[in-house]
């Protein structure tokens, strides 16, 4: 595939793959997207906004330059800005490639980091999970002097395969609500006013969760294998609602990315049905889980073995995705964020077994740092 | 406008979350003391540090944000802060204006540069704004909260004064905005609203008419008290009924 490196959330050229419940896959054009969903059927997307979540600063004990972006945090409550799990590395920036970035200093319990000479914003180093470049950070300060400290020296997150530095306001979906992400939900770019018209002219439902999108690659193979790390979201009141009348009246639940089916999917694994409220996700879904909840997804276009490609196993069989992934190839399909998508429905008569509960994968302890 | 007490008994703005631009001075500030005493949770955004933080010291719970809504760079920042600080949003009030040139001026005599900026502060300033917090109003709205926005609108939007051409110019395009707007976010249960407050004594009125007797003017307090009883009217009823709804004081601009 292509890497997609303009950053243009609706190029009106976007392409979509779409799979059927049959298996059989065909091309179609993003903006064409509503017609592949049928009255009844409810479109749920997630509302997050990004977080500037990309800081460069100076490691006070050994004055070397230090980036941290941040990558998790305890919940989505947005005077909960203190404590986060973040990813460091050394000098340079996303214009090299993560793997390719130089180590960060060599860091201990208790060091201080300072970002910005105006303004500044401190934190200080409480532990490590597991790695010497995955640090629970926290912010001194009140958590407004969080906020203008990172709308002041915080930048969206991004990688080498977009050349241009990237402002908030390109990574800012047409619906973002809650600014808890930290790297933009990148399916809702396709979600846009029109389409949300559209939708209610038709008949098709539409409601929106927030799950605080965390990192998509970490540039260190065996942090990668822990992705994606545990993600806090929060399902309102009326779509957990609406997901229970859609799915009483035989509508299908569509998920507009992974987000979305990891919130949806990890609520109903908890209660046993999606349930209004906070949570945090900490499963994994992939092929060895059942769906309960979602029935079709749009997502990018992702390349075996990233955590995204892994969930879309839960959708559709090896054979069918290996037939996608080539198709994908063979047309010249863009990737990455500001990529081409995918429509996929769930393939019927999947030969699932149902110990998904025994087969899930956790990333252990995690979170216990940051509460 | 008539002066009077706020009858607390409907208060529809208690615990709604409230952004307020140019909230320093004039206007914005009678807006950020109004919304404050009737229970609303307020940000307001302004460009100057030093005196957002004697109006928020002097109102206890708001938070200020410093920046400046006629550059697009800015636009985000403020927002993240806003909602950071609010926890989402309900209430977004675009009242930062300039005039354009001080002292005002002919059409002919206006330096290009002086009605760019009374564009982007009064046009694509609060487009901008409105742009990037429409998830947040819709959220609240979905929620049930209710949300409006309120464009500070002028007679000088719909009358031809000479020398208001670069304001009333900017005035008129932010009203018809709002009017397009309207049309547009409805069905997303967002209300918007163009409201004229009429002339007040402010440092915009005393930039554009030095000489005006400023016993003749309103108080910019009496201003915001119907402004935000506009607000209250467009937010959803209790649901305890009978609130009784009062007719918007301040003036909505007619075409």
């Amino acid at each position: 595939m292509i890497a997609a490196d303009r950053p243009v959330q609706r190029p009106r050229n976007a392409r979509m793959l779409v799979v059927d419940a049959g298996g059989r896959i065909r091309h179609a054009f993003r903006s064409r997207f509503i017609d592949l969903l049928r009255p009844g059927d409810l479109l749920v997307a997630n509302d997050a906004a990004t977080l500037p979540a990309s800081l460069h600063g100076v490691h006070l004990r050994s004055g070397d330059s230090i980036e941290v972006r941040l990558a998790g945090r305890p919940s989505v409550a947005l005077d909960d800005v203190q404590t986060f799990s973040a990813l460091v590395f050394g000098t340079g920036d996303f214009r090299t490639r993560t793997e390719d970035r130089p180590l960060p200093p060599s860091l201990e319990t208790g060091d201080r980091v300072e970002f910005g000479s105006v303004g500044k914003l401190t934190a200080t180093i409480e532990g490590f999970f597991d790695h010497p470049r995955l640090v629970a950070l926290r912010f001194g300060g009140s958590a407004g002097d969080v906020w203008s400290g990172l709308a002041r020296h915080g930048r969206p997150i991004q990688y080498a395969h977009m050349p241009a530095a990237l402002e908030l306001g390109d990574v800012w979906t047409p619906i973002a609500a809650m600014p808890v992400a930290f790297e933009a939900p990148s399916a809702t770019f396709a979600v846009d006013w029109r389409l949300i018209g559209a939708l209610r002219a038709r008949g098709i439902g539409f409601q929106t969760i927030t799950l605080a999108a965390g990192l998509s690659s970490t540039g260190d193979s065996e942090l990668d294998k822990r992705l994606p790390l545990d993600e806090p979201y929060r399902i309102p009141e009326n779509t957990a609602h609406a997901i229970r009348l859609c799915r009483t009246r035989g509508g299908r639940v569509v998920a507009a990315g992974t987000t979305v089916v990891r919130a949806l999917e990890h609520s109903a694994s908890v209660h046993g049905h999606v349930r209004a409220g906070d949570g945090l996700a900490t499963q994994r879904v992939g092929p060895a889980r059942q769906l309960r909840i979602v029935d079709a997804i749009l997502s990018g276009t992702h390349e075996p073995g990233v955590s995204h490609f892994e969930l879309l196993r839960a959708f559709a069989d090896d054979d069918t995705l290996a037939a996608a992934t080539a198709e994908l190839e063979a047309f010249g399909y863009r990737t990455h964020e500001f990529g081409d998508s995918v429509f996929i429905e769930q393939i019927a008569n999947r030969n699932l077994t149902r110990s998904d509960a025994a087969l899930e994968t956790t990333v252990p302890a995690l979170t216990s740092l940051l509460m | 406008m008539t002066d009077h007490q706020y009858d607390h008994s409907s208060n529809r703005l208690e615990g709604v979350r409230a952004a307020i631009t140019g909230g320093t001075s004039g206007l914005g500030l009678a807006l950020v003391r109004e919304l404050t005493a009737r229970g609303a949770r307020v940000a307001f955004i302004a460009r100057t540090a030093s005196s957002i933080e004697e109006v928020a010291r002097s109102n206890h719970g708001t938070s200020g944000i410093v920046g400046d809504v006629s550059k697009k760079p800015e636009i985000h920042p403020i927002v993240l802060q806003v909602l950071g600080a609010l926890g989402g949003l309900d209430v977004l009030i675009n009242n930062a204006s300039s005039l354009g040139p001080t002292p005002l001026a002919l059409l002919g005599d206006t330096e290009c540069e002086d009605f760019e900026l009374a564009l982007t502060t009064n046009v694509l300033g609060p487009f901008r704004l409105t742009k990037a917090l429409l998830g947040a109003l819709s959220a609240s709205a979905r929620e049930g909260t209710g949300s409006v926005v309120l464009n500070v609108s002028s007679d000088a939007a719909i009358n031809a004064y000479p020398e208001w051409g670069a304001y009333g110019a900017s005035k008129a395009a932010l009203h018809h905005m709002t009017r397009i707007w309207r049309e547009e976010v409805a069905a997303e249960g967002i209300r918007m609203l163009s409201l004229d407050p009429g002339d007040m004594d402010t440092p915009l009125h005393a930039a554009a008419v030095p000489g005006a007797d400023r016993t003749s003017l309103e108080r910019p307090a009496t201003a915001a008290r119907g402004l935000a009883d506009a607000i209250e009217s467009a937010m959803p009823t209790p649901s305890i009924s009978g609130g009784g709804r009062r007719a918007p004081a301040a003036s909505e601009v007619r075409e």
